[in-house]
């Protein structure tokens, strides 16, 4: 599914990421944890292409494509999805026509049927109510005054409606209480179909108890310094990752 | 040609005025002659002439305002001609495959189809085509209504007393620079008169027009709407003009007498010069309307053309319970500049006037939102709600409000919002991230910005209003 070797990348000329090397295969849930600052947000930004992330070497295959060759709407037409961290307001376009023309585009590229307003309407509404979202929320500017779960569940429908091969959530448990997280949890377990792959970023160990990784890894500095199982997890949870970065140095 | 005409302009102090209305131009040069030649080319009544020529020493008197936030090199009004007769078939462009293919190009991408592009583009058609029987049958439902609609050279050979009562009364010759200019040289432009109590039965608007008459730099329009009566008007389209002339200074008055309603959409393209901001048109507009006892008057305006645009589309509130309404969405691109907005003097009691403007600045460009807002002390009740909201793309452009507010009277309400938005990196990245191209989700930004204004335009015209946008705004990221 994806292969990334030795990929460096700088962001305004600092060196954040600095070798990685990691191995996606289908349906695989891998989880990315590591102290602030370790490069995670990072390597999800530069796997979508975002601008101000520059990759100075490596290689990274998506798919059987160069990843890296692809403008960053074709990284997304091509079935890789972030989940943002921090989802931005966008005023004056309502959710609904947003998703409409996310989802048109993605069927147009799979060579799909377009799909009429009211089977999206039907549709949308439904994945509404798996997210527990009431259906105003498609009504509304996207993200616009929504709080910061109501957005996290908004990326959430993003992802079931666009349905991608690959989805990187970066921190989509980080401040959610805990009835919402099991909300996200259920809905990301909806989507494992044993081909969709699942990269997890996060601090805690919490989202992993409702979300069962195949792997751990554990970045600092810009590297892996340690991949597990999903032990590894609950043993950071207990010791922190001071005795890692130790041994990452 | 036009030795003939300098020699017949300087034979007048010998010989009174004589004047050869076979002539096609006037050479360069505004004097009282010129506007002998033109009263006299268009078979004037003496009343208008004298009319011309009240404007034309009030022209002389004035000075050019600058003011505005835009700026653009001197304007040589004597290096311009000021009458040029509508070109021959035989001097148009045969067929659309003499037509500029850049123009052709946006044609395509607006969607117009093939006849009207012709029309656009001047191109001399000889056979009868639709657009022309379209024209006749509008023509007899207007008729058969007692609607006039018609070009206002027309009106002053067949309705002289009418436009002899009402031009002038909203825009007076004096008002200002280019409307005295304006009141001195006008070429041509529409008049419309709905009488009692008539509900004009379809929009009207000047596309019918623009095959028979074209419109020249000096536009002047009349409309007046008698009592209790309505009418929706529709000026300029979607599809780019070009012209030769860079300065185009045309009046727009409108009359709403007791209980009458006048809507004015326009969608202005003219040509807004390159990439690089050489060339494309200035365009200074004096735009009015004077609503009388519990008239209605709404301008709307989508501004995306011109490479300078001064235009603030008012209302006079002179009877008591009347509405003035300004909507707008004003668009610079490159290297334009747009000072526009509108004013609202309230003098009835009662009366009640809303503006919404929403200005987007791209590239180099320069927006401004310019507006008044004043209440005079017979304005007793008075209420006034106004929203300015701008939109940046890019960090080199600007955007600007000058929101005048003047209240004389303590039981008037005047209300005030604005905001200045941009189309943040971030908010383009989740769009990209979602399989949404630039283009599709800067233009999805802009319409969902200027959503308000689009509903106030007539249905058809909203769809194109929003694809005009996303042309005019391609290649204005990145």
């Amino acid at each position: 599914m994806l292969s990334i070797k030795n990929l460096h990348a700088t962001v305004e000329g600092e060196d954040i990421l600095r070798g990685i090397n990691l191995d996606i295969g289908p349906g695989e849930v891998h989880a990315i944890m590591g102290p602030n600052g370790s490069g995670k947000s990072t390597l999800g930004h530069v796997l979508t292409g975002r601008e101000g992330y520059e990759v100075t070497a490596g290689e990274v295959t998506f798919m059987g494509q160069d990843l890296l060759a692809l403008a960053p709407e074709e990284r997304a037409l091509a079935g890789l999805l972030l989940a943002f961290q921090y989802p931005v307001e966008i005023p004056g376009v309502s959710n609904m026509e947003f998703l409409k023309t996310a989802v048109d585009g993605m069927r147009k590229y799979r060579k799909l049927e377009a799909m009429d307003s009211v089977s999206f309407m039907k549709l949308a509404r439904e994945v509404c109510k798996r997210v527990d979202l009431d259906q105003n929320f498609l009504k509304r500017g996207v993200n616009e005054g929504f709080s910061g779960g109501e957005k996290k569940r908004n990326e959430l429908m993003q992802m079931m409606l666009l349905e991608p091969h690959l989805a990187i959530l970066d921190e989509t448990d980080s401040g959610l209480d805990i009835d919402a997280l099991q909300v996200v949890a259920a809905g990301i377990n909806s989507m494992r179909d044993g081909k969709r792959s699942f990269v997890l970023i996060t601090h805690y160990q919490r989202l992993l108890n409702f979300i069962e990784p195949d792997h751990v890894h554990v970045l600092g500095g810009g590297r892996i310094v340690r991949s597990g199982d999903k032990s590894l997890a609950l043993e950071l949870e207990d010791k922190g990752y001071g005795w890692l970065e130790s041994e990452a140095v | 040609m036009s030795e003939q005409i300098d020699d017949l302009i300087k034979s007048h102090y010998a010989a009174g005025f004589v004047t050869d209305i076979e002539s096609d131009t006037l050479p360069p040069g505004l004097n009282e002659d010129v506007i002998r030649f033109i009263s006299a080319k268009k078979n004037e009544p003496e009343w208008m002439l004298e009319w011309r020529l009240k404007a034309y020493h009030a022209w002389l008197e004035m000075v050019e305002p600058h003011w505005a936030h835009v700026s653009y090199p001197d304007i040589d009004f004597n290096a311009m001609s000021y009458f040029s007769a509508p070109k021959r078939d035989e001097d148009r462009p045969q067929s659309l495959d003499e037509v500029d293919p850049k123009l052709r190009e946006t044609y395509d991408k607006l969607g117009i189809p093939l006849h009207e592009q012709e029309m656009l583009a001047g191109v001399a058609v000889d056979a009868v085509f639709d657009s022309v029987s379209v024209g006749t049958t509008f023509r007899k439902k207007l008729y058969e209504a007692g609607v006039i609609f018609c070009s206002i050279s027309e009106a002053l050979q067949d309705y002289p007393e009418l436009v002899r009562e009402h031009l002038g009364t909203v825009v007076p010759q004096k008002d200002n620079y280019y409307a005295a200019l304006n009141s001195a040289v006008f070429s041509d432009g529409s008049f419309v008169y709905i009488p009692k109590g008539v509900k004009c039965p379809m929009e009207l608007s000047t596309y019918f027009r623009i095959n028979e008459a074209k419109t020249g730099q000096f536009e002047r329009t009349l409309i007046v709407a008698d009592e209790g009566s309505e009418v929706s008007y529709l000026e300029g389209c979607t599809a780019p003009m070009r012209d030769e002339n860079q300065l185009h200074a045309a009046v727009v008055e409108l009359v709403a007498l007791d209980n009458a309603k006048i809507k004015y959409s326009t969608v202005q393209n003219w040509y807004p010069g390159d990439e690089e901001g050489k060339g494309g048109i200035y365009n200074f507009v004096t735009k009015r309307g004077l609503a009388h006892t519990n008239a209605h008057i709404s301008w709307t305006q989508v501004e995306t053309g011109s490479a300078i645009t001064m235009k603030y589309p008012s209302c006079i509130l002179k009877g008591d319970n009347s509405i003035g309404e300004f909507y707008s969405v004003a668009l610079s691109s490159n290297f334009q500049q747009a000072d526009t907005g509108t004013k609202m003097i309230h003098l009835g009691k009662n009366t009640r006037s809303t503006i919404i403007s929403k200005g987007i600045a791209a590239g180099h460009g320069s927006n401004t939102y310019r507006g008044l807002v004043r209440m005079n002390p017979g304005a007793t009740g008075a209420r006034n709600y106004t929203r300015c909201d701008s939109l940046l793309i890019g960090d080199q452009c600007g955007a600007h409000t000058f929101p005048y507010i003047e209240s004389k009277n303590p039981t008037a309400i005047i209300e005030h919002e604005a905001s200045t938005s941009t189309v943040s990196d971030e908010q383009l990245f989740l769009c990209l991230q979602r399989g949404i191209s630039e283009e599709k989700a800067v233009s999805m930004i802009v319409n969902g910005f200027c959503k308000e204004v689009f509903r106030e335009l007539p249905m058809e015209f909203a769809v194109e209003a929003g694809k005009l946008l996303e042309v005019s705004l391609e290649g204005a990221v990145g």
